[in-house]
C-alpha cells in the first residue's frame, strides 16, 4: 500500500495536464478549460488519500527517491511531514476554488494551464527533500506567476509582473549560491557531491559561514513570504493580479517562503539561526505592526490583505525562531489557515469587483443590505482573520505569542499588540464597505449566487473545523515539529566554538517550553 | 444532574445555529419563541445543575470534558466545563435574565426587518456568556470573552445602515480587542510560569510578588475593557445604539459584569498581590465616582442608565479590590435584576414613545403606563438603596467590606451613592412625574404621541418578574444570616482568599443606617431640585455631560495621531521602501540603456533567458569552484 507514489503522482499530475491542457487550449477552448478542473479535481483527491494515508509520526513518509542527474549530485528525493502535509493539501484545496469562482473571461484554458503549473512547482517545492530539486521547483513557481500576471491582470499589470520577477529572483540568486556554496562544502569534508537535505544537514560549519549562508537562503526567503521590509512587490502584485492570480500567489506562494525558513533555515543552520533569531524577531514584530498601520490607511481592499497579510507572515516568522513546539506549531498551523483565509479574501473581493466594478471602498457602501450572505461570509472571513478564537485564524496565532512570550517576552508582548489593530482596521473596512445607506448603484447589488456559495463553502467550513477542532492539525504536525525543535536545541551543546555572535542569541528554552 | 452541564451551553448555541440554517424560512415571531424556549430550556437545565452542585461535599468543583482543543507541546486547553457554586451563580441569573429578555424582545422587536437575524445573535451570545462562566481553564472562559463580544458587535450594530450604530459596534468592539491584550498577556505570564491554565490546577502560591502583581494588572485591564471601566469605559454609552433589549441583557445584567467574574474567578491570583488589590480599589472607586457625575448630566434615558451601569460596576469592581468576592457577586446579581428592569422599563417607554429617547420629551408616564411605571419604580427604589429592597443589601455588604478596607475609600463611596440616589430619581421623576411632554412635537420636529400605549404581555410579564426579584432580592445576603445564602453557597470557592467585614454589629448597623439616610437624601435634594421641570442647565454642565472630555482626549491623543501614523506609514512604505526598489531598478536600467535590445519585451525571451542564467550559474560552479 506504501508503495503507491502518492507524492510523485501530486507532483507530475498537475504538470502533466497543464500540458495537455496547453495543447489542446487552442482546438478546444471549452474542453481544455474542463479539463484543467478536473485534473485540479483529481489531484486534491489524490490529495486527501494522502491525508488519510498519512501516519502521525515526525519523519518523512511516503519517500520517493531516484536517481536524476546523479552525476551534478541531483536526485528525484520527495517525502512529507507534518509540516509539509497541509501545506500540500491546502494548495490542492485553493486551486480548484480559484479556477471554478475565479475564472478569467478570455483564454480561460491558458490561465488553467498556468495555475496547473503553479500548483505543482509550488506541491514540488513542499515536498522536495533535495536542495536542487526544491530550488528548480521554487524557480518554475516564478514562470506561471509572471504569465499569470501579465496576461490575466489588471491596468498596472506589467510594472506589478516585472517587480514581482525581479525582486523575487534576485532573492533567488542568493539561494542558489548558498545551495551550491553549502554542497560544495559537505563534498569537500565527504567527497560526496549532494544535495540531499539529509545529507547536508551534518555539514560542518563554522559559526561566520553559517550565519552566511543562514543569510542567503533568508534572502529568497523573506522576499517570498514577504518579511518585512522586502515586502514592497506584494502590495502592487496582489493588486494587479486577477482573482485566482492573487489567491494563489498570497495563500500558497508566500508560503514557500515561510515554509523555506523553516524547513531549510532551521535545519540547515540551527546554530546560525539561533544567532539571527533577535534580527529577525525583531524584522517580523516590526512587519507585524508596520503591516498592520499602513493596511489602516488603505482604500483599495487588495491591498490591505496584502498588507495584512505582511503582519500574518510577520506571526509566522515570529513563531518559527521561538524554536518552541509551541511556537513552532502555531507557525505552521498558521501558514494553512492564512492561506485559506486569505484565499478566501482574494475570491469575495474578486467577486465585489464583478458586481460594483472596483473593489475601493470609496466605490463602495451599504452592501450588508442588498447583499446579506456576501456580508455575512465576509464577516466570517474578517473574523478569522481577526483571530477570533472558535475560527481557525485563532489557533496559530495564539500558539506563536505564547511561544514568543514564553522565550521572548518582548517581542511576545509588542506583536501581542498587532491583534489590536488588526480588529481595527478590518472593521473600519467593513463598516465602509457593508454598514451604511447604500447608494442607488450599491442598492442594486446581487447577492452571492448559488454557485458562488457552494464554491466558498469548503473555505467557510475549514475556517470553522479549523477553529473548533484544529487537533486535527496540531496532532499531526506536532511530532515533525518536536523533531525539528529537539534538533535545533541540541546544537546548543555541540555548536561550533569561536563565533562571538554565540553570546547575544537569546536562551531558547527559558521557562521548560519544549 | 451534574452531567446536564454542557447542555446549559447548548441549548441557546444549537438554537441559534437552528436559525441560521433555517433561513428565512422561519419568520416572525416563531424565531423569537424558538431561541426563548431554547434559553428557557437552559435555565432549566442550570436549576438542575444546581441542586447536583448544592449536594456536592464542601462545593466541590465538578468537570466535563467536552472535547480536545488545543494541545501541543505542553500546553493544554480542553473544552471543558465545570460546575462549581461561582458558575452556578452566574449560570442562573444569566439564562434566567436572558429568557426574560427573550420573551420581551420578541413584543419589542415586533415588525423588525432582521427579526430572526436579531434571535440568532441574541442566542449565540447567551450561549458565549455561559461558556465564558462555565469554562474550566482560561482559554475557554477567553472563548466565550470574545464570543460575547462579536455578539455585542453585532447587536450594537443592529441597525447597521445608521452611522452611529455601526461606529458604535467598532467602537465596542475596538476597545474590548484592546483589553483583550492584558487577557492575553495574563494567560501567557501564568502559562510561562505555571505551565497550566486549568483555573483548578493553577497554583498561584508559586508565583513572585512582582509576576503575581503584573498578572493581576493584565487581567484587571482585560476586566476594564469587557466591564466599562476607566480607562476603557467610554464605550458602553455608545453601545445604547443597539435595540433596547440588548441594552438591557448585554450591557447591563451580563456581559459586563464578565470583567468582575473574571477577578473573581482568579481569587487566588489577586488575594497574592496588595499592590494589585490597591489598583482594583481605585480603579472601581474612580469608575463609580466618574460615571455617576456624568449620569447626573444625561438627559437621553439609556444614557443615563449606561453611566449608572459603569457606576454599578466600579461598585463590584472596587469590592474585589477589598477581597468580599461575596459582596461583589452580590451586587453584581441584585443589579442584573434592577438593572435589567429598569432598562426594560426604558424599553417599555421608548416602545410607547415611537422610539423617543430623550427625557425632555416624557414626563407624565405614570398615568399612561401603569405596569411600566409601577414595575419602574421599584427598580428605582433598588437601586438607589432605598430598604428593604435589593440594592440597600446588596451596596450595604460592599460598603461595609470598603470600610473594612479604607474609611476614606468608603466616603468616598458613599458619596457616589449619594449621587446614585440623585440622578436616578432626576431620570425616575423626569420621566414618570410632571407635565407629559410627548404630546407635542419635539423640537426637531419630531411628531408627538397623543396616546402612548402600554406594552404587550410579552413585554409586562419580564418586568414583573424582574420587579419581584429585585424587591426580594436582598434575600441572599442578609446581613446576620449564615445558615443560608450567597455567602454560606460562594463559601467554599472562595474559602480562605475571602475577606469578610471585620466590622462590629454596631457598626454595621450604623452604616446601614448611613445608607439608608443617603438614599433617602438623595431622593429628596433630586424632588426639590427637580420638582416640575425638565431642563437646568446650571445643574448639568457641559463638562459632565461631555463625559469629562473622555473622548476628546483619546480622540487627540490617541485617534488622530493613530490616523496621521498610519497614512504617513502608508505614503512612506510607497515613497521610501518601495521607491528604494524602483529606483535601483531605474539606475539598473539606465546602465544597461545599451543591453535594450535584449529587453525586447518578448516574454518568452526573458525566461529563456532565466534558464540560460541559471545554467550558466550552475556551470561556473560546477567547473570553477569544484
Amino acid at each position: 500500500m506504501h508503495t503507491f507514489p502518492y507524492l510523485s503522482l501530486l507532483v507530475l499530475v498537475p504538470l502533466i495536464g497543464a500540458a495537455i491542457v496547453g495543447a489542446i487550449a487552442k482546438p478546444a477552448q471549452a474542453v481544455a478549460q474542463k479539463l484543467g478542473l478536473g485534473v485540479a479535481v483529481l489531484e486534491l483527491g489524490l490529495g486527501v488519500a494522502l491525508l488519510v494515508a498519512f501516519k502521525r509520526t515526525g519523519d518523512f513518509q511516503f519517500t520517493s527517491v531516484h536517481p536524476w542527474a546523479s552525476s551534478l549530485g541531483i536526485s528525484w528525493n520527495l517525502g512529507v511531514d507534518g509540516i509539509s502535509l497541509f501545506l500540500v493539501a491546502m494548495t490542492l484545496l485553493v486551486v480548484p476554488i480559484v479556477l471554478l469562482g475565479a475564472q478569467v473571461k478570455e483564454h480561460g484554458a491558458a490561465f488553467a494551464a498556468w495555475v496547473l503549473v503553479l500548483e505543482g512547482a509550488a506541491v514540488a517545492s513542499f515536498l522536495s527533500l533535495d536542495l536542487m530539486l526544491f530550488f528548480i521547483a521554487f524557480e518554475l513557481t516564478l514562470v506561471p506567476s509572471y504569465f499569470l500576471i501579465i496576461r490575466f491582470g489588471y491596468e498596472r499589470r506589467n510594472y506589478a509582473a516585472v517587480k514581482f520577477f525581479v525582486m523575487t529572483f534576485l532573492g533567488s540568486a542568493f539561494l542558489l549560491v548558498g545551495i551550491l556554496v553549502l554542497a560544495f562544502k559537505h563534498q569537500s569534508q565527504t567527497g560526496v557531491l549532494t544535495f540531499s537535505l539529509e545529507a547536508l544537514r551534518h555539514t560542518n560549519l563554522s559559526g561566520g559561514m553559517g550565519v552566511w549562508l543562514s543569510l542567503a537562503f533568508l534572502a529568497a526567503f523573506a522576499v517570498k513570504a514577504p518579511l518585512f521590509p522586502l515586502h514592497t512587490w506584494s502590495p502592487t502584485t496582489y493588486r494587479e493580479a486577477p482573482t485566482g492570480g492573487s489567491m494563489v500567489l498570497s495563500a500558497v506562494l508566500a508560503k514557500l517562503g515561510t515554509y523555506g525558513i523553516l524547513r531549510f533555515n532551521l535545519t540547515l543552520f540551527p546554530h546560525a539561526s539561533k544567532v539571527l533569531a533577535p534580527l529577525v524577531l525583531t524584522l517580523a514584530t516590526i512587519g507585524i505592526l508596520y503591516g498592520a498601520i499602513v493596511a489602516s490607511a488603505q482604500s483599495d481592499m487588495k491591498r490591505l490583505v496584502a498588507y495584512s497579510s505582511l503582519a500574518q507572515v510577520g506571526f509566522i516568522v515570529l513563531g518559527t525562531f521561538t524554536f518552541t513546539t509551541v511556537g513552532l506549531t502555531g507557525a505552521v498551523t498558521m501558514m494553512v489557515n492564512h492561506g485559506i483565509i486569505t484565499a478566501a479574501f482574494f475570491m469575495l473581493i474578486g467577486w465585489i469587483a464583478e458586481r460594483r466594478g472596483g473593489w475601493d471602498t470609496g466605490l463602495l457602501r451599504g452592501l450588508q443590505k442588498p447583499a446579506p450572505v456576501l456580508a455575512g461570509v465576509f464577516t466570517l472571513v474578517m473574523l478569522a482573520s481577526i483571530g477570533l478564537p472558535g475560527l481557525n485564524g485563532f489557533v496559530g496565532e495564539f500558539l506563536v505569542l505564547l511561544g514568543t512570550f514564553a522565550t521572548h517576552r518582548w517581542w511576545g508582548v509588542t506583536a501581542t499588540f498587532g491583534v489590536v489593530v488588526a480588529a481595527i482596521y478590518w472593521l473600519w473596512n467593513y463598516q465602509q464597505v457593508f454598514h451604511g445607506k447604500a447608494d442607488a448603484e450599491n442598492a442594486e447589488t446581487p447577492d452571492l449566487t448559488r454557485n458562488e456559495r457552494l464554491i466558498i463553502a469548503p473555505l467557510l467550513v475549514l475556517i470553522v473545523f479549523l477553529g473548533v477542532f484544529p487537533k486535527f492539525m496540531l496532532d499531526r504536525i506536532e511530532p515533525a515539529v518536536a523533531k525539528e525543535v529537539a534538533a535545533v536545541v541540541a546544537t546548543e551543546s555541540t555548536s561550533p566554538s569561536g563565533t562571538t555572535l554565540h553570546s547575544i542569541a537569546p536562551s531558547a528554552t527559558r521557562g521548560g517550553v519544549q | 444532574m451534574l452531567h446536564l452541564t454542557s447542555l446549559i451551553v447548548a441549548f441557546p448555541l444549537f438554537s441559534g445555529l437552528l436559525l441560521i440554517a433555517l433561513g428565512n424560512k422561519v419568520r416572525e415571531p416563531l424565531a423569537g419563541w424558538i431561541a426563548t424556549l431554547a434559553v428557557a430550556l437552559s435555565f432549566v437545565t442550570t436549576v438542575l445543575v444546581f441542586t447536583g452542585v448544592l449536594g456536592q461535599k464542601d462545593g466541590a468543583p465538578s468537570t466535563q470534558h467536552v472535547f480536545d482543543w488545543i494541545n501541543v507541546g505542553g500546553f493544554h486547553a480542553n473544552l471543558s466545563l465545570t460546575a462549581d457554586p461561582l458558575s452556578i451563580t452566574m449560570c442562573l441569573f444569566v439564562t434566567g435574565i436572558s429568557a426574560l429578555i427573550h420573551l420581551y424582545s420578541i413584543g419589542y422587536m415586533h415588525g423588525e426587518t432582521y427579526f430572526r437575524k436579531f434571535f440568532i445573535y441574541l442566542n449565540l451570545f447567551v450561549a458565549s456568556m455561559l461558556l465564558l462562566v462555565l469554562g474550566s481553564n482560561l482559554l475557554v472562559t477567553f472563548l466565550g470573552w470574545e464570543g460575547v463580544g462579536v455578539c455585542s458587535y453585532w447587536l450594537v450594530s443592529y441597525y447597521f445602515d445608521k452611522d452611529a450604530a455601526a461606529s458604535a459596534g467598532k467602537k465596542a468592539f475596538i476597545y474590548n480587542r484592546l483589553a483583550d491584550v492584558g487577557f492575553l498577556l495574563g494567560t501567557f505570564l501564568l502559562w510561562s510560569q505555571l505551565h497550566t491554565i486549568t483555573y483548578s490546577e493553577m497554583d498561584f502560591g508559586s508565583l513572585s510578588g512582582l509576576t503575581a502583581t503584573m498578572a493581576v494588572l493584565a487581567f484587571l485591564f482585560a476586566a476594564a475593557g469587557k466591564s466599562a471601566q476607566i480607562p476603557l469605559f467610554n464605550w458602553l454609552p455608545d453601545a445604547m445604539e443597539g435595540p433596547t433589549p440588548v441594552s438591557a441583557l448585554i450591557h447591563a445584567a451580563t456581559m459586563v459584569t464578565a470583567g468582575v467574574y473574571l477577578l473573581c474567578r482568579l481569587h487566588g491570583l489577586v488575594h497574592l498581590s496588595s499592590t494589585g488589590q490597591w489598583v482594583i480599589c481605585g480603579v472601581g472607586v474612580a469608575t463609580a465616582f466618574v460615571a455617576a457625575t456624568i449620569a447626573t448630566s444625561q438627559t437621553d434615558i439609556k444614557k443615563g442608565l449606561a453611566f449608572s451601569t459603569v457606576s454599578q460596576i466600579g461598585y463590584m469592581v472596587l469590592a474585589v479590590g477589598t477581597g468580599d468576592y461575596v459582596a461583589a457577586m452580590f451586587l453584581m446579581v441584585a443589579h442584573a435584576f434592577f438593572k435589567a428592569l429598569l432598562f426594560l422599563g426604558s424599553g417599555s417607554v421608548i416602545h410607547a414613545l415611537n422610539g423617543e429617547q430623550e427625557m425632555n420629551r416624557m414626563g407624565g408616564l405614570r398615568k399612561v403606563l401603569p405596569w411600566t411605571y409601577g414595575t419602574f419604580l421599584i427598580g428605582w427604589l433598588a437601586i438607589i438603596g432605598v430598604p428593604p429592597f435589593a440594592g440597600f443589601w446588596a451596596k450595604g455588604s460592599v460598603l461595609d467590606a470598603v470600610f473594612g478596607k479604607s474609611p476614606w475609600l468608603w466616603a468616598l463611596g458613599l458619596l457616589t451613592a449619594l449621587l446614585t440616589a440623585y440622578y436616578m430619581s432626576r431620570l425616575f421623576y423626569l420621566t414618570f412625574t410632571g407635565q407629559a411632554r410627548f404630546t407635542e412635537d419635539g423640537p426637531n420636529g419630531e411628531p408627538g404621541v397623543a396616546h402612548p400605549h402600554e406594552s404587550p404581555w410579552t413585554m409586562r410579564l419580564p418586568l414583573v418578574i424582574l420587579a419581584v426579584c429585585s424587591a426580594f432580592g436582598g434575600l441572599l445576603g442578609l446581613p446576620f444570616v449564615h445558615s443560608f445564602g450567597l455567602g454560606k453557597f460562594l463559601d467554599p470557592v472562595f474559602g480562605t482568599d475571602l475577606v469578610t467585614p471585620t466590622s462590629s454589629t454596631t457598626q454595621q448597623f450604623v452604616l446601614s443606617i448611613a445608607d439608608a439616610l443617603v438614599a433617602i437624601a438623595g431622593l429628596s435634594i433630586a424632588w426639590v431640585l427637580w420638582k416640575g421641570r425638565s431642563e437646568r442647565p446650571e445643574l448639568t454642565p457641559k463638562f459632565l455631560q461631555q463625559v469629562w472630555y473622555w473622548d476628546n482626549l483619546y480622540d487627540n491623543v490617541l485617534g488622530k495621531p493613530g490616523t496621521k501614523l498610519a497614512e504617513y506609514a502608508a505614503i512612506g512604505d510607497a515613497l521610501v521602501l518601495d521607491g528604494a526598489v524602483d529606483g535601483t531598478a531605474h539606475a539598473v536600467r539606465g546602465l544597461s540603456s545599451k543591453l535594450r535590445a535584449i529587453h525586447n519585451g518578448q516574454v518568452r525571451s526573458y525566461s529563456v533567458g532565466i534558464v540560460v542564467g541559471m545554467v550558466a550559474l550552475l556551470l561556473y560552479f560546477l567547473v570553477v569552484v569544484a
